[in-house]
Parts: structure tokens; C-alpha cells; sequence
């Protein structure tokens, strides 16, 4: 668990933009948002609101996607298939590389490999980390929530009848 | 204009070919146009394209009548989100279209909703299109309002106070 987040106002934050080197951001607040492209995306989009005022760096695989977070800072990384050995390496990677640099407090992932990775890495560095698994997997939790909710500090479901208590959590759903 | 999309690059050639069919089975006054990803069937009756950028994918979506595509739930929320009736035909993976059937189950969970409608197979598509066609689109879908939809506040709280 992340201890020592102080409490900063929002000209605090503005003043930690643009990109600066992770280190340097120790004691603040600040926030990993990743996921792979298309509906984990969107959902990702949906937690806006839980964002403001807080620094979030987004962490996708489509360049294009940039356009639709208004400015916040955002990171492209490789995208791979379960098949794709190298490439998910590469994403494993760079992944690691961004939590390294970022240092964030908090990683919110909706999914997929990236999400994964992010919970994996951001534990071994002291983040906090929440998985929401994607509100597609209605009848069972997707795979790699069913990993991942072993390591992330919180697994939320977005269906109520697929927490299970103790594991997985139910707070509601994007939509 | 009734815009068809397969979601994102991950080619969904049963789609496109089904509502190629069906406008070559109608005479419509308004466009059909197609974004098909990576899939190999090229439709000979709309407009097509392989891949559209999110502002142009949103201009689309806006100015669609109907929204046509896979059970994809981003798809599906920006459905909701711009009020937009949509007609979504499930991906399958016994037809290699998908890893697994998840999207059955989200059509399963749709299956009351009077926005997002369902056709189970190409089979149902055409019927599908001509009812929603048919219906009178209502004051909001029509007015395809800006994201309007909110997520459960519930769980905007918890991250909130979890990434606090």
C-alpha cells in the first residue's frame, strides 16, 4: 500500500506537467491508466470523472486514440496478441519503463495484457493497484482478470453476480 | 446514413457481407457506409473503409441513423453514450471470429433493451435492419446528444477514493 500520498490542489499537479523523470514525483498523487485498444478502452474513458485533479498518464497501444483525452499526458505501447511472444515482451517492456518513469501511486486498469503487466509491475514498485474487468465478460471473469486479480489490491467485476466475496468486488458498471 | 462498423481493425467479413446483401435487397434512399477493418470482403453496394480515425469515427457515429456492428461493448457504449439505436450481430468463436463467446453473453444481457437490438446471425440481420428502420426514431436518439450517459457513481466514487 502506498503511504505517503500528500495532499496536493490542483496547482500543485499543474505544475508537475509536462512529462517529468518518475523519481521526482514521490509524495504525489498520481495515476497509471492503461488498457489495451477498442471497448477496454472506452470503458477506461468512462472513469474519467474519478480522475480530476489527480495526474493520470494514459497507456494504450493505438497512437490514434491520443485525440480523445483532451491533452492529458498519454503513452503509446506495442500491442500483442496471446500468440505474439516478442511483442508482448516488447509490451512487458516498456510497460516497465513507464512505471520506472512515472512512478505512479495508483495503477487503474480495465484490461487486457497491458492491464496485466501493470499490476504486476506497479506492485513490484509500490503502487496501488485496481483491475475492473471489462463489462463484456458477463458470465465469468476474463482471463486475465482471473490472474491478475491474485496481485492487483482490488478486483472489481462490473456484473453483481459475478463477485465473489473476499476476491472480487462489485461497485457498479461504466454504463 | 446508416453506419456499419466491425469495431476496431479485427475483420468481421459475415457482417459486412450481410448488410451487403440487404442493401442490394432494398432500394434506401439514405447511405450505407462501411468501416471493415482488416476483412478480406470488400462490400460492392456502400462505401467502405478499412480503418477511421476516433474523430472520424465519432462524426460518423453522430450522423448515423442506425448504427450497425459486432457485440463489441465499445461500440456499444458509444451507442449509449451518443443515444444512437444500434443493431449489434455477435462475433462467434466456433466461426474463428473470436477467442471466446463472450459476445453471445452480451447480447444475452441486451436482449430487453429497446436501443441496442439484436440479430443473432446474418440470418436475422436483414429483418433486424428493416424493423429498426421501420420504427420512428425517438427525440433522443435523434437529437444523438454528446455523452450524456453517466457510469455508476458508485464506482466513480470507489476509484476516486481509491487513487486518493
Amino acid at each position: 500500500m502506498s503511504s505517503s500520498i500528500a495532499n496536493l490542489d490542483s496547482a500543485d499537479l499543474q505544475e508537475s506537467r509536462p512529462a517529468e523523470v518518475g523519481r521526482s514525483n514521490k509524495g504525489r498523487r498520481k495515476i497509471l491508466a492503461i488498457s489495451s485498444r477498442g471497448g477496454h478502452w472506452i470503458q477506461l474513458l468512462r472513469l474519467r470523472p474519478a480522475f480530476e485533479g489527480s495526474d493520470v498518464v494514459f497507456v494504450t497501444t493505438e497512437p490514434e486514440y491520443r485525440s480523445m483525452v483532451d491533452g492529458a499526458r498519454f503513452r503509446v505501447i506495442t500491442e500483442a496478441t496471446r500468440n505474439e511472444k516478442l511483442r508482448m515482451l516488447t509490451m512487458l517492456l516498456q510497460i516497465f519503463w513507464i512505471v520506472l518513469r512515472e512512478r505512479p501511486t495508483s495503477v487503474v486498469t480495465t484490461g487486457a495484457a497491458p492491464g496485466y503487466f501493470a499490476v504486476r509491475l506497479g506492485k513490484l514498485l509500490g503502487a496501488k493497484t485496481l483491475w475492473i474487468d471489462s463489462i463484456a465478460n458477463a458470465e465469468e471473469l476474463s482471463l486475465s482478470g482471473r490472474l491478475a486479480s491474485k496481485h492487483a489490491d482490488v478486483t472489481l467485476t462490473q456484473w453483481s453476480h459475478l463477485a465473489a466475496p473476499g476476491i472480487v468486488g462489485h461497485c457498479g458498471a461504466v454504463i | 446514413m446508416i453506419f456499419v462498423t466491425v469495431g476496431n481493425m479485427d475483420p468481421f467479413d459475415r457482417l459486412i457481407r450481410a448488410v451487403d446483401q440487404w442493401v442490394s435487397e432494398r432500394s434506401l434512399t439514405e447511405d450505407v457506409f462501411a468501416q471493415i477493418g482488416k476483412g478480406a470482403y470488400h462490400p460492392q453496394n456502400c462505401k467502405y473503409i478499412p480503418f477511421l480515425t476516433p474523430a472520424e469515427f465519432k462524426n460518423k457515429f453522430a450522423n448515423a441513423r442506425v448504427v450497425v456492428s459486432h457485440a463489441g461493448m465499445g461500440t456499444i457504449i458509444t451507442s449509449l453514450e451518443m443515444r444512437k439505436p444500434i443493431v449489434v450481430m455477435p462475433k462467434r468463436a466456433n466461426l474463428g471470429e473470436q477467442r471466446n463467446e463472450h459476445q453471445l453473453a452480451t447480447v444475452r444481457h441486451f436482449r430487453r433493451s429497446k436501443q441496442v437490438l439484436v440479430a443473432d446471425s446474418e440470418l436475422e440481420l436483414g429483418s433486424v435492419l428493416d424493423q429498426v428502420l421501420a420504427t420512428d426514431v425517438d427525440d433522443s436518439a435523434e437529437a444523438g446528444g454528446e455523452a450524456s450517459w453517466p457510469a455508476d457513481p458508485a464506482l466513480i466514487q470507489f476509484v476516486r477514493a481509491f487513487v486518493s
